[in-house]
């Protein structure tokens, strides 16, 4: 930006005490800018409560899908009703994803099925293993689905836990691609995109697991929580449940997922094989369980860096300022 | 002085094409319409690497206002010769860094927004960034400058 006027001032002695004041109340006001801007944000900030987590003891899982049909009769009003026939997607390699047809499936993610069961083999210190494990969103503590949305469909609820707006949302998919683990599954026909431009923006609405949270507002327990007749997961506050889980850990020589992944996340799985060893089957709908860094970290670190520029700024210009007096000097 | 001007100008416009870009970026798009399919653009399909891009163009391009507003302070300018075109953009600017300063303060760990501000937020900087697009074309055209 350029204040390239007709009338170019030349800097003489000219300059006062009177500039220089007002140049210096520009100087913090500009600062106070970006600080007003936090100060504003945090008034909207919700009261940060402990988030909850869930401690999935991996050993006590047999496989028996009753959390999966509770997830599903739980939240069935939540799932798709897609309008048929959908638009014609433009362009062409615009992908249609309907489950409608296909409700009944249970082996991976879907719009219809956001808990899974994920069976795993390992063989750790010469001895086989075979498991079950319950497989949904993570419910990161910072989560890229939300954070990341460009139209505002996802929020995360001081609880900890992550949802997408049914209402709002567009399907484009942006939330599946920055998550870690590909959790939110889209379905295609339904949602604000068909009343904005269908065949041109959007494709439909994304859906993920939202922990019950229709349920937790009634101080219920989610329902695969409640439905699970073995116990293997558990649901309380953080600090509570980290330590909960450190000490199932230590008592059974196991190891812990999730905790740290993706610079943390409000489900951590406990289990006697280290997760590194388990072979699972991957791909489209069923998430892998491999180490995760923290996708958001270069934009935090970034975020902090920025309330340097308004004093980079500041500093040029009074720099510019006053090698002008030394020069009228 | 004219070629600093001149010069600050053109970093003015780069920051704000690539400043642009990495916005829209942040939209489904470039993938959907073969943009990043183009060789040396498939970065723009990148959301983490765009994300980042936009949040180091946003620095330079406050930290060149904050430039440009204290130079016009210092130099002891009156307000009134700011053009109409120039104080439109301006508080363009200011309503584009306020809504971006809440994005980027919404996006730290363990912030959590309220879904109508989440949403007034990323509306808000869409629109003004349009408005800025298109007040920059005008100004572009008519040949307006920032000042009277």
């Amino acid at each position: 930006m350029c204040f390239s006027g007709k009338r170019e001032q030349t800097m003489t002695s000219k300059i006062s005490r009177r500039a220089f004041l007002k140049g210096s109340f520009t100087a913090a006001g500009s600062v106070a800018v970006s600080s007003s801007v936090v100060r504003a944000a945090s008034s909207y900030v919700r009261e940060k409560t402990e988030s909850l987590v869930t401690v999935i003891d991996i050993r006590k899982c047999i496989g028996c899908e009753e959390c999966v049909y509770a997830c599903r009769d739980s939240n069935a009003k939540k799932f798709p009703s897609p309008v048929r026939p959908f638009p014609q997607m433009f362009p062409k390699r615009v992908p249609v994803e309907d489950w409608s047809d296909k409700k009944d499936v249970t082996d991976r993610l879907t719009p219809y099925n956001w808990l899974f069961i994920q069976p795993a083999t390992a063989t750790f210190k010469g001895e086989e293993f075979e498991m079950t494990i319950p497989r949904r969103c993570m419910h990161c503590e910072n989560p890229p689905c939300v954070k990341l949305c460009p139209w505002g469909a996802a929020k995360q609820e001081p609880n900890g836990l992550s949802r997408i707006d049914s209402d709002i949302c567009l399907g484009g998919a942006k939330c599946k691609s920055v998550c870690p683990w590909n959790v939110p599954q889209r379905q295609t026909g339904v949602g604000l995109y068909l009343d904005i431009l269908p065949s041109l923006a959007g494709n439909g609405v994304m859906y993920k697991c939202d922990r019950c949270y229709q349920k937790l507002e009634q101080g219920e327990t989610p329902a695969c929580i409640e439905a699970c007749p073995e116990n293997v997961q558990t649901i309380g506050p953080r600090s509570e449940m980290i330590e909960k889980a450190h000490a199932l850990a230590k008592e059974i020589n196991g190891y812990i997922y999730g905790e740290t992944e993706n610079g943390g996340t409000n489900t951590i799985y406990v289990s006697q094989v280290p997760f590194d060893q388990l072979v699972l089957e991957t791909g489209k709908g069923r998430p892998p369980m491999e180490k995760e860094e923290d996708r958001m970290a270069d934009g935090s670190n970034l975020a902090r860096a920025m309330l340097l520029a308004p004093i980079a700024g500041a500093l040029a210009a009074f720099g510019k300022f006053y090698n002008r007096v030394k020069e009228g000097e | 002085m004219a070629a600093v001007h001149k010069s600050i100008n053109r970093i003015y416009g780069i920051l704000l094409f690539f400043i642009t870009l990495t916005g829209f970026a942040q939209m489904p798009i470039f993938k959907r319409y073969y943009i990043a399919d183009i060789p040396g653009f498939g970065w723009l399909a990148q959301y983490y690497v765009t994300h980042v891009m936009h949040y180091i163009f946003a620095s330079l391009l406050i930290a060149l206002c904050c430039y440009g507003v204290l130079d016009f302070v210092l130099s002891r300018r009156s307000l009134t010769q700011i053009s109409v075109s120039g104080l439109v953009k301006g508080m363009i600017l200011l309503g584009l860094m306020v809504s971006g300063g809440l994005m980027v303060t919404r996006n730290l760990p363990g912030v959590y927004f309220s879904h109508i501000l989440i949403y007034a937020m990323n509306i808000s900087h869409i629109g003004l960034c349009m408005a800025l697009i298109t007040a920059s074309f005008y100004t572009l055209v008519k040949k307006k400058a920032w000042l009277k």
